[in-house]
């Protein structure tokens, strides 16, 4: 530094010379660097998003086949009686004919195809449709005897070729279809057999099994995930604050304050996994509570939650000024009822705030869910709560990692999918958040 | 001094003691923030129906000794006080006594308006709620409107109670707080440099409500300002360093102070 | 009763303890408010509370205890012989739990009454077809003890479930009658209810304590069991990592150690250049308009799920390396690998690196700029030359703890890193982590008693030391630094 003021005191004229000139140089790189710095963290985020969106965004259309379908009794209810037990005893095989039966007449009706290519016609639909077909005769038996028209999902492959996913080329290798089978949907969807629609089932059906990515949807995901956030925030909104009040307006200075300090700013830290694995060893093992139950999720999301909202709410209530408790103390309040009745209800926007942004990471966690067993693969809606917060569920995330898991190429696009949804939640509440702070953030 | 004409004159204080109507007394106060010790065995009593200002240069302790009388230096953990402190003869620290229901009696207006961040109406209402003191909505009614009335406010905001009370005007803050601390009855006031925060119309405001709350309250004031004291006070007591220097008739502290120190201070040549 | 309708059940009562308790103060004061201590309100709160949270304590402790006291008294009842050869006793328990779980459900859904499972309509002959009735698969045949031991867990669980029921209930109307027994206009109810709500607060604040206290009991329990069954300092020494499903597994731990600080160490590269220059400029160059874009947008970062990393990691960035560097190079043709794990995790921390930098930075008193500036310091100058070293242990602090997290991230290295335990430089290659194989050993159908399952405890026992002594040292730092400057 000494060299640069002998520099200055040097100099006669404001002209620079070399060595100035060199100064500014490295200023000028130096400023390009903290500029390129930026630019590679705002394109690492729209590159991200780009790569989830262009892989995610085509799950919210899905390809269907429209069929009249002639729910025959002759074949459905032998006896007659309508009772739901016999019905139950058709399996979805016997129902595989009625829709092959609709799907002829109506390829006949528009001229489409041959006699011959009925199989083909038949492998465009999805193996789920049957089922489908059947859960709506038994949720509603008397509709036996009707002709009801029914979307039904198509394959896959044809889903995918529809999206760019498959080609020609692709379809030649893929033993699931064939090039054929693809020109002939082309042939259904120019006679308007063949539809492309929003996907309202991607958020309400449950998973599929690895060969029917089509019928894959997020329902008992979503479900299972709100259940969690509602434990946890009942939980550890409560909890949170308690233990902030008391620590920021009761607790004296001792060892023992100093113990919980030290370790809430280390629970703040601890991976996630370790939490997974204290919800195995503890809930799942020592309380014995179930598997994959959202209730286990939550307690283990409210142990995780709890330290970002103690942080937020300690925060929100040290920017009360101290005159307000001042000015509750001399009416003769006692501190507890200067904390209820002035401090806490001004603190709220921040200590709300910090929730919410708790429970958006509490929402997107999910290594510790792995642990406790809500990988499983969950087909069932949980119950309503309270008892279904001890069914098996899934949650969001963990739907995500679990697509990823799966060998048909049309599980990413379901897994981006998801992605989208659980970002466009954390969105909402990041918004929320963001909305609650600016309308009642008050500056003292 | 021989021990004889020490214990006649002890026994011609007490007497002189007795026969004062002394409100609250201090008895050797001490005031410990941790390590430091900021007030030094004080004796000082507070008359009923007398304000009684506590001057001194900043940092002598006066504040200190307010804030033991209603108990406030409890919210500071590292502050510790000794000697005994009566309110109508009664140890306010002994363990019978509820320090909230001793703030109810021994009321306080702080240095800067601290009004709470809700409705006029609320502000003054608070005290009363907390302390069960209105048997229905017309009582609260009552008590709000007195309080206002008492604090001279009145007039000023009767047409917008349910607007906030911190978007009046600093002076108008001030003396909302002070409704607020009447509205629980309190018996005695304690004020911190109410004015020192206020413009001078605002200033002349307050003090003129001081001396009409003389009349029911016994009041003990904070101020920097020697004219302040001299105008509205009845006793003054001077600090210095954490010792009580004298305590007077207000008249005799101005014109005729025992202590070198509070001539000294009066005269402006500390501050 | 249910555990749900008990809770009902106290908060109703302490609804109506609530009511009773500021109605019986009330005219205990002859109607008028004003001669009692505190207000009615606190009588019925303190009445209220003295209800609900007593037994409501005591319901989750008996919840804990409840069944580790079942389980090892029927434990007892399984005699060694009904363990099958190189099984394990808590298969047998778990056995136990389903055939109890299932006895439910058949006499559930047939119908039939308790009596049932003792005159022989229910009996160890034909429990397994009863059972597979209603769904409940069993492997093989039950043995007589397996089946008496089920029947005991059931009913132990019923008289538990009925006990706690009568206990939690009865402490409420006990405490309840107590509390409103003892009202009278002198009762300081309100100094009573606020002591009551200042320990609910301090209890409150030790969850923090009994959280911690539980993540390392469990870890350490359960290692301990581990290193009973495999040696530790197999485990500690080894550098071969190769669980076998029929014993004789090597278990070391360094290839995933390796892995783990390797991708970490490729991250923290990434991130601690990237965030330091971004919190700098963002602090002292750029515009007002740029900072209130840019700076959210890093932010947002920040608040993106590591599944969402994990699948960009899986989806684009491994496929990218793998077809445009890797192939082509010849370096490997594996799409995850530490550098795919390691460049994604990097950008991940990116704002957590700039966002501490960024408070360190601005910590730096202002005077400090002044005098570099005064002398004609250019700004670059100033900031490599007196701001950072000034700032420096601050942003050591800050790396540690980008570095605890980059190591105890899970999600991005399961889905980016591979699962292929190595020693090895390339970093084209997949490779494992810690927190990898914790995942892998711990999910799936494996048998919680073996090594290959409890070396997951043992690892993350590894993984928690780990990061809980970067943290301290990095809260130490941090805070002999802000110590300086304030």
């Amino acid at each position: 530094m000494t060299d640069m003021a002998v520099e200055t005191t040097g100099k006669a004229t404001m002209a620079g010379d070399a060595r100035t000139r060199k100064r500014h140089a490295a200023e000028r790189r130096f400023r390009l660097m903290g500029q390129l710095a930026v630019a590679i963290g705002v394109l690492a985020l729209l590159g991200l998003l780009a790569s989830i969106l262009s892989n995610g965004l085509s799950s919210f259309r899905q390809t269907y086949i429209t069929l009249e379908i002639y729910l025959d009794p002759g074949v459905l209810d032998k006896q007659g009686t309508r009772d739901p037990a016999d019905i139950a005893k058709i399996t979805t095989f016997g129902y595989a004919p009625l829709i092959k039966g609709s799907l002829v007449k109506v390829m006949q009706d528009r001229g489409v195809g041959g006699e011959a290519d009925a199989d083909m016609a038949v492998a465009l639909i999805s193996k789920e449709a049957p089922a489908i077909l059947r859960n709506y005769v038994l949720a509603d038996p008397s509709q036996i005897g009707e002709t009801v028209e029914f979307n039904l999902l198509a394959s896959g492959r044809i889903d995918g070729y529809y999206k760019g996913r498959v080609s020609m080329a692709s379809a030649e290798l893929d033993r699931n279809t064939s090039p054929e089978q693809l020109r002939f949907a082309d042939e259904l969807k120019e006679a308007g057999i063949l539809v492309t629609r929003f996907n309202w089932d991607f958020f309400t059906a449950p998973d599929a099994s690895d060969t029917r990515p089509e019928a894959a949807g997020l329902g008992v995901a979503i479900l299972g995930s709100a259940y969690m956030m509602l434990i946890v925030l009942v939980l550890s909104l409560p909890i949170g604050v308690a233990a902030s009040i008391y620590l920021e307006e009761f607790a004296p200075r001792n060892r023992f304050t100093d113990l919980i300090e030290v370790n809430i700013a280390n629970l703040a830290a601890v991976p996630s996994i370790v939490f997974g694995i204290l919800g195995l060893a503890v809930f799942i093992n020592i309380v014995g509570l179930p598997q994959s139950a959202p209730v286990v999720g939550g307690l283990v999301l409210t142990l995780m939650t709890l330290p970002t909202i103690i942080i937020a709410t300690r925060a929100a209530l040290k920017a009360v000024p101290p005159s307000i408790r001042d000015a509750a103390l001399g009416v003769g309040a006692s501190r507890m009822q200067s904390v209820f009745h002035h401090v806490l209800p001004l603190a709220m926007p921040g200590i709300l705030t910090g929730t919410i942004i708790g429970l958006a990471q509490a929402l997107g966690e999910t290594a510790p869910l792995l642990l406790i067993g809500m990988v499983a693969f969950v087909r069932d809606y949980p119950a309503a709560p309270p008892e279904g917060f001890f069914d098996p569920a899934s949650a969001l995330p963990v739907q995500v990692y679990n697509w990823t898991q799966r060998g048909d190429p049309a599980f990413v696009e379901r897994a981006s999918g998801a992605i989208i949804v659980l970002l466009v939640f954390l969105l909402v509440m990041n918004l929320v958040a963001v909305i609650l702070r600016r309308r009642f953030e008050r500056r003292w | 001094m021989n021990v004889l004409t020490e214990a006649a004159t002890e026994k011609a204080l007490v007497k002189k003691m007795n026969e004062i109507n002394y409100k609250m007394v201090g008895q050797d106060v001490s005031v410990y923030y941790g390590d430091k010790r900021a007030l030094f065995d004080v004796n000082l009593g507070v008359r009923d129906n007398t304000v009684t200002a506590l001057i001194g240069p900043s940092g002598c302790g006066k504040s200190t000794f307010l804030r033991c009388l209603n108990r406030m230096n409890d919210t500071i953990q590292s502050a510790k006080v000794t000697g005994r402190i009566t309110l109508d003869g009664q140890d306010i620290h002994d363990p019978s006594i509820d320090v909230v229901e001793l703030r109810a009696r021994v009321g306080m207006v702080f240095q800067k308006p601290n009004p709470f961040p809700k409705s006029i109406y609320e502000n003054v209402a608070y005290g009363p709620r907390i302390h069960g003191l209105a048997r229905s909505k017309p009582d609260m009614d009552q008590i709000v409107e007195s309080s206002l009335q008492k604090a001279g406010l009145w007039n000023e905001v009767k047409d917008r109670l349910n607007e906030a009370g911190t978007g009046l005007s600093g002076g108008q803050q001030q003396r909302l707080c002070i409704a607020r601390a009447v509205a629980v009855s309190p018996e005695v006031i304690l004020m911190d440099e109410p004015c020192s925060a206020l413009d001078p119309i605002a200033t002349a405001r307050v003090e003129e409500l001081i001396h009409e709350l003389r009349a029911n309250y016994s009041i003990v004031i904070v101020t920097h300002s020697m004219q302040q004291a001299a105008r509205v006070s009845q006793r003054t007591a001077m600090f210095h360093l954490g010792h009580l220097v004298e305590e007077d008739d207000t008249d005799k502290m101005f014109t005729n102070p025992n202590d070198q120190r509070t001539q000294d201070y009066i005269m402006g040549r500390f501050g | 009763m249910s555990v749900g309708s008990i809770v009902l059940v106290l908060l109703v009562l302490a609804v109506i303890g609530y009511f009773l308790g500021r109605g019986r103060s009330l005219s205990a004061a002859k109607r008028d408010h004003v001669k009692l201590h505190s207000l009615p309100g606190y009588y019925g709160q303190t009445v209220a509370l003295f209800v609900a949270v007593p037994a409501f304590l005591l319901l989750i402790v008996w919840l804990f205890i409840q069944p580790v006291l079942i389980e090892s008294r029927v434990n007892e009842m399984l005699p060694d012989s009904v363990i099958p050869e190189g099984g394990a006793r808590s298969l047998v328990m778990a056995d136990v739990r389903q055939i109890a779980g299932g006895l439910d459900a058949v006499l559930n859904r047939t119908g039939l009454t308790e009596e049932a499972l003792d005159d022989g309509r229910l009996d160890v002959s034909n429990v397994r077809a009863r059972l597979a009735e209603v769904g409940v698969a069993l492997g093989s045949d039950v043995p007589t003890e397996v089946y008496e031991a089920a029947k005991t867990y059931r009913r132990s669980a019923d008289t538990g479930d009925l006990l706690m029921a009568i206990a939690v209930i009865g402490t409420a109307l006990g405490l309840g009658v107590w509390a409103l027994m003892r009202i009278s206009p002198k009762m300081r109810a309100r100094n009573v209810s606020e002591n009551f709500v200042l320990a609910l607060l301090i209890g409150s604040s030790t969850i923090a304590i009994l959280t911690t206290a539980g993540i390392v009991a469990s870890l350490v329990f359960e290692t301990v069991n581990f290193f009973k069954m495999y040696p530790a300092s197999e485990f500690f020494f080894s550098t071969v990592w190769n669980p076998q499903f029929r014993g004789g597994s090597e278990l070391g731990i360094w290839p995933l150690l390796w892995g783990t600080l390797y991708i970490s160490l490729v991250a923290l590269l990434v991130a601690v250049p990237i965030g330091l220059m971004i919190a700098i400029y963002l602090a002292d160059y750029a515009s007002q308009s740029l900072r209130s874009l840019a700076k959210p947008a890093i932010e947002i970062l920040a608040g993106i799920p590591t599944i969402v990393y994990g699948l960009f990691a899986l989806i684009t960035v491994g496929p990218f390396l793998r077809d445009w560097i890797a192939q082509p190079l010849g370096l490997g043709n594996s799409s995850s690998s530490v550098l795919t794990a390691g460049l994604v995790m990097g950008v991940m921390i990116i704002p957590f690196v700039s966002s501490l930098s960024d408070d360190i930075i601005n910590a730096v008193p202002q005077a400090m700029r002044d005098g570099s500036y005064a002398m004609g310091a250019t700004q670059s100058e100033t900031i490599k030359r007196v701001i950072l070293p000034a700032a420096l242990p601050g942003i050591v602090g800050a790396i540690l703890l980008a570095a605890s997290r980059a190591i105890g991230e899970t999600m991005i290295v399961v889905l980016g890193a591979g699962a292929a335990a190595r020693l090895d430089l390339n970093p084209f290659e997949a490779m494992t982590t810690v927190t990898v194989k914790i995942v892998s050993q711990l999910t799936g159908d494996t048998e919680f008693a073996s090594p290959e399952t409890l070396v997951a405890f043992a690892l993350g026992l590894t993984l928690f030391v780990i990061t809980l002594g970067l943290n301290v040292l990095a809260l130490y730092v941090v805070r002999r630094y802000r110590e300086q400057y304030e």
